[in-house]
């Protein structure tokens, strides 16, 4: 049999319908739901007559617009009917909604491996543009909107043109205080923000294969932001651990599941459509400076001149980033002063992400006038970071501590960056806006958001004692 | 979903590269549970000040490009965030036709759902078209069935999958087109 890549196994294993000239009719293995991207779907079946075909496939949980202060409670009626339509559309589908107050209620693809429900091999979609994420565990996992959850709703079932394969190839190692966040956004600024449009990425070299789980999930997570709608991992070892015992996992079965999921990963010989490589020892701590992830530098680095070596077109956005970002070009990157810190999001608000965060903190205090959040990517993970004491060591440095959801990444409820102001954040996006009105974004680590929050600018966290490998 | 097979419009030109859906449609609109009604949010932060006054020096505030209903626009256009409350928003305020020389893979398949029709050009083409529309009051004829846009003495052919083609020029319901196939697909989910 000719050697396969991982997408090509999942693509055939999942292959209902096939006829010339038409999209082929995969079957989705998982659809996972939130408030924001699914009222207007539901309210299409009910319109039709249709029901849900699979309540079993499907999961809910409310991330985007809810509160993380610790009362949770929304002063926003629009926001509230949005809740509250979720919650009624579960109910009347039989869909199972970890809701405020659940213990298992976090963002969307926080909660997915956390749970189990993302495993190798599954097809799995959600009306979330990070649903790449869960390609880290060898899953074939992409965003979809409205029109395609009602779609996955009716039928469990999407019309897919087979897209393109990239292979993103991340030789050597990464060096020390280099994280998965710095890799990605390395990627995205060498090879641009749109360099995987209309592929589905997967990622391998030996950079790759020493990832932990959560940080591989960082990498995948960020796919989008090279353009490419699915980013995936084959699964190994790393990968077997990390499903042992949880929640939604058959683990009476679990051997013969893992032999199956070990098996899906891209055979010797099996080719691309495209390959691109980069050097994992060449990359350093990275910060976006503009108005898109690929305007981004090695902390090291001083802002772009948009002078000479640029052609029109490249100028006149650098200019207008340096515009909008309030930057002068030339500057250091390290002279960036920040105004607030967000450590946050479905890129970087997993329990490692904190306890990266917390080793930097740990003694010191947040830099007076810098407002700095914490913001756990689910309820568990707020309370494995609280068994190990992290709450305490953020809180006495100065950080703000809340429950759990998107906040400030996309500023839907009240966690917002005002305009004009700064945030060291480490979620995916530094879109005009994206924080608040008039906000200003730089995308980081947990590390390097961390250590900003404490100097009250970037700083090279390799140049600090406490940071390790 | 409205058939498309042909439209004349007035262009409006938006010259900006990697406009992403947060611009298209900021997110404190995102909490509404209908369908409708996105138009006057299209473009907000581009379009209204703080106070809520509409800032003249946008192309889509401009006289001139009062009525336009097909948008042109620089690379990569609707990158960002799965929001199908993007095309939502450009369908209500009027437009039928994005061109662009690429677009982002979801935005491009929200908007295929909701019988908008995103032609891709190569870069000078959409540069000449660009031109145009910022020079006058530009229309341009979109015929889908012969792949073709056309302008007084200008006529440029474009690619669109058979099968995108067809859905738009029929209108077709595809939850309802998939629903034909129940027995496949129940008889998939047997065999696992």
């Amino acid at each position: 049999m000719k050697p396969r890549t991982i997408i090509e196994k999942i693509w055939d294993k999942h292959l209902i319908h096939q006829e010339e000239g038409k999209p082929d009719l995969l079957y989705i293995d998982l659809h996972l739901i939130h408030e924001v991207t699914s009222p207007q779907a539901f309210e299409g079946l009910r319109i039709h007559g249709r029901k849900v075909r699979r309540p079993d496939l499907t999961f809910a949980t409310v991330d985007h617009n809810i509160p993380t202060t610790p009362s949770r409670v929304s002063k926003d009626p629009i926001s509230i009917k949005q809740m509250s339509t979720l919650e009624k559309n579960c109910q009347e589908n039989g869909i199972e909604l970890m809701d405020i107050g659940h213990p298992n209620q976090g963002i969307v693809h926080i909660i997915g491996p956390e749970l189990g429900l993302t495993q190798p091999g599954k097809t799995i979609v959600c009306g979330d543009s990070h649903t790449s994420t869960h390609g880290a565990f060898g899953a074939m996992a992409f965003g979809i909107g409205t029109s395609e959850v009602e779609h996955v709703l009716a039928t469990q079932t999407l019309w897919q043109r087979k897209p393109k394969t990239m292979q993103i190839k991340v030789n050597g190692k990464l060096g020390r205080g280099v994280r998965a966040k710095d890799l990605i956004l390395a990627i995205i600024g060498k090879f641009g923000f749109s360099v995987g449009t209309g592929y589905i990425v997967e990622y391998t070299g030996e950079a790759i294969r020493s990832l932990t789980m959560e940080e591989r999930m960082t990498v995948c997570n960020m796919s989008i932001e090279a353009g490419a709608r699915a980013g995936l991992i084959s699964p190994d070892e790393t990968t077997v651990a990390y499903l042992k015992g949880r929640k939604f996992v058959d683990n009476d079965r679990f051997d013969e599941l893992a032999s199956e999921w070990l098996s899906l990963a891209t055979d010797e010989g099996a080719t691309y459509d495209k390959t691109i490589e980069i050097d994992a020892a060449s990359i350093e701590p990275q910060v976006t400076w503009g108005t898109n992830p690929s305007m981004c530098l090695p902390i090291s680095a001083t802002l772009p001149h948009p002078d000479a070596q640029y052609n029109v077109e490249e100028k006149e956005s650098i200019e207008k980033a340096l515009t909008y970002m309030g930057l002068e070009p030339g500057m250091p990157i390290a002279d960036i002063k920040v105004d607030y810190v967000f450590i946050g999001s479905c890129t970087n608000a997993r329990l490692s992400d904190l306890q990266e965060a917390a080793s930097i903190v740990k003694g010191k205090k947040v830099k007076e006038g810098v407002r700095a959040l914490i913001v756990p990517g689910s309820q568990l993970v707020k309370l494995q970071a609280e068994e190990l004491g992290l709450d305490k060591i953020f809180m006495e440095a100065g950080f703000e501590w809340r429950q759990s959801g998107c906040s400030m990444c996309l500023a839907m409820n009240d966690d917002v960056v005002p305009a004009g102001k700064r945030c060291a954040s480490t979620s995916n996006r530094n879109f005009e806006g994206r924080q608040g009105n008039g906000s200003r974004t730089h995308l980081v680590s947990p590390a390097m958001a961390a250590a900003a929050a404490i100097n009250g600018h970037f700083v090279d966290i390799r140049e600090l004692e406490t940071v390790h490998h | 979903m409205e058939p498309f097979k042909k439209h004349r419009g007035l262009v409006c030109p938006l010259d900006r590269r990697n406009v992403d859906t947060d611009q298209i449609i900021p997110k404190q609109f995102l909490k509404r549970i209908e369908r409708q009604g996105f138009g006057e949010c299209l473009f907000y932060h581009w379009r209204f000040d703080d106070e809520g006054n509409k800032k003249q020096d946008f192309v889509l505030n401009k006289e001139k490009y009062k009525g336009a209903s097909i948008l042109i626009a620089g690379e990569n256009f609707g990158c960002g965030s799965s929001r199908e409350h993007a095309p939502w928003a450009l369908g209500d305020y009027g437009f039928k036709v994005i061109i662009a020389p690429s677009f982002a893979d979801i935005f491009y398949n929200n908007c295929q759902k909701n019988g908008l029709l995103l032609i891709k050009l190569d870069e000078d083409n959409v540069k000449l078209l660009m031109q145009k529309a910022q020079q006058e009051s530009f229309y341009l004829d979109v015929d889908l069935v012969n792949q073709v846009v056309v302008s007084d003495g200008l006529s440029i052919p474009f690619d669109i999958d058979a099968y995108q083609k067809k859905m738009l020029l029929e209108g077709l319901d595809e939850i309802a087109v998939t629903l034909k196939l129940e027995d496949e697909i129940r008889a998939y989910e047997q065999t696992r």
